[in-house]
């Protein structure tokens, strides 16, 4: 019973190059921990009332799939001794996994993306606990994360101008097919 | 005409209030309310604070406490009531009988709502919410045409609001036991239809499968734009053929239609979407405003132009147009 007034339009996120993709690939990914558990800390540390959304989905297990790079994240938000761990490829087990392309998924994390309208354009997929992801998207869509003063910290400035940068490479990038850029 | 904006967090009410809203809806985190999702919904501090900032921008907040009362523990619905008018809510929403008593009866002068849970689509039945309660506004639920609403407004001694975006619940509201088949929970009384916990989606050949309490709902090809994993968007087999017997997935989008629900003389437009995240709540509502400023000076407009936030990208006026009974 589709109406005959539907209208009909996207705005997806865009899909980084797979030049990108080889790139990165054969880098090791040790490097990466220190700065991630780092974030990881300041996060849990800056938005405590995170763990009150989170509820009893705080002990879960949750992959995060960057489908437009080669590797993955294992988020283990337990509060006060939170874990995260980039990983080739998602292990079994995990609680609930969250995949779709990296702008996706930060855009979603910053509240520029929402996240069921990824979902309704099947460019971000669900599997598994899909209690624990809705929680996880909704209390992360709520803290309002200042992803510049996490990544940089005491340099804010910096940061500021920095993601700035590199916000504008990545809209610069073509969207997925179909879609509109980003933004 | 007033403009009704959802909010399932602090940081989507402070993103309505931002973009525009006249008032906001929100509810408390536990089955008192019609969208009970994990993750989302008002502690008691957090809809204190909601509504101080909502009142210092000029924003009245509406408390849905819209779900019905479960026999037994009827004193959570008393305590969200008495909670909600001491934390100054401008208005409580409101579905089930045993509610509306008590709080007209204990806070006889808090306004009162009636939720569109309550599926009040005549006169008669928004008369009685008035005379034995005092209700002050009806909320109609999405299976009306102008023409009806029209005849509504002028038979009834209570303001209407009506949807005019967001996510579509094709039964009339408060008698679906779709999701309660699926799942032994209901949505009119444990706030959530097609609860997460009772979702799954997998993976197969490139095609990706929803199940709602482990039946099949749904199976998605690559390129197929999808919907909320509720019964009534799911495609079923019949002997005529399988597809989408209920619905499509596709969302209300009356922008079109804002001029006759204006001269049908609706009071208040209301954007349905509290699960959203607030980048949702700030485009839509944003969108509406506009709308209604350009509406002032006399222009109008085809639709609300959202397509991307609406499930299968898709926007329909819904009943709003219908012929048919
Ligand atoms: S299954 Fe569909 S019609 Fe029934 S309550 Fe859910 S959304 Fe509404």
């Amino acid at each position: 019973m589709r109406d005959p007034e539907t209208t009909e339009l996207q705005g997806l996120p865009p899909r980084l190059p797979q030049w990108l993709a080889r790139a990165v690939a054969p880098l090791p990914l040790a490097p990466l921990q220190p700065a991630l558990a780092l974030m990881l800390a300041r996060i849990s540390r800056a938005y405590p009332e995170l763990y009150d959304r989170l509820g009893e989905h705080a002990e879960k297990r949750f992959g995060i799939d960057p489908t437009d790079l080669p590797f993955a994240f294992v988020l283990e938000p337990k509060p006060g001794r939170p874990v995260v761990r980039a990983v080739r490829e998602l292990p079994e087990g995990l609680d609930a996994s969250i995949r779709g392309p990296l702008a996706g998924l930060i855009g979603m994390a910053e509240g520029t993306f929402d996240g069921d309208a990824l979902f309704f354009s099947r460019v971000l997929w669900v599997e598994g606990d899909v209690a624990a992801a809705l929680a996880l998207r909704n209390a992360i869509d709520d803290a309002r994360i200042d992803f510049d003063n996490i990544l940089l910290g005491g340099f804010a400035p910096l940061a500021t101008r920095l993601s700035d940068a590199l916000r504008k490479r990545v809209r610069s990038l073509p969207a997925l097919p179909g879609g509109r850029a980003w933004n | 005409m007033e403009l009704i904006c959802p909010a399932g967090t602090p940081a989507s009410l402070e993103a309505a209030v931002e973009a525009g809203a006249d008032a906001i809806y929100c509810g408390f985190r536990d089955e008192t309310n019609a969208r009970n999702f994990p993750g989302l919904n008002f502690s008691r501090e957090e809809l204190r604070k909601g509504i101080a900032f909502a009142h210092r921008h000029g924003v009245k907040v509406l408390v849905a406490i819209n779900t019905f009362a479960r026999a037994g523990s009827f004193e959570l619905w008393q305590a969200a009531v008495d909670d909600a008018a001491a934390a100054g809510a401008d208005a409580l929403i409101l579905a089930d009988l045993a509610t509306l008593d008590y709080a007209s009866r204990r806070h006889p002068d808090q306004r009162l709502h009636v939720s569109v849970q309550a599926g009040a689509a005549n006169p008669d039945a928004i008369r009685f919410y008035v005379e034995a309660f005092g209700a002050r506004r009806v909320v109609l639920p999405r299976v009306l045409n102008v023409m009806e609403i029209a005849t509504i407004v002028r038979e009834s001694d209570c303001e209407t609001e009506v949807f005019v975006f967001g996510g579509l619940c094709v039964m009339e509201e408060g008698r679906c036991s779709l999701s309660s088949y699926a799942t032994g929970k209901s949505p009119n009384m444990n706030g959530v239809c097609s609860p997460a916990s009772d979702v799954a989606y997998t993976e197969r050949d490139g095609r990706i499968s929803s199940t709602l309490g482990g039946f099949t709902i749904n199976s998605f090809g690559k390129n197929e734009l999808a919907g909320y994993p509720t019964l009534c968007k799911g495609r079923f087999a019949t002997p005529k053929g399988s597809g989408y017997i209920f619905e499509e997935p596709v969302s209300l989008d009356a922008a079109v239609m804002l001029p006759a629900l204006r001269d049908a003389g609706v009071t208040a437009l209301k954007i349905e979407g509290r699960q959203r995240g607030r980048a949702y709540i700030a485009e839509v509502v944003r969108s509406f405003r506009d709308i209604l400023s350009g509406l002032d000076k006399g222009q109008t407009a085809s639709s609300a132009g959202l397509a991307a936030m609406a499930e299968g990208q898709t926007g329909t006026v819904g009943a709003y147009r219908k012929s048919w009974r």
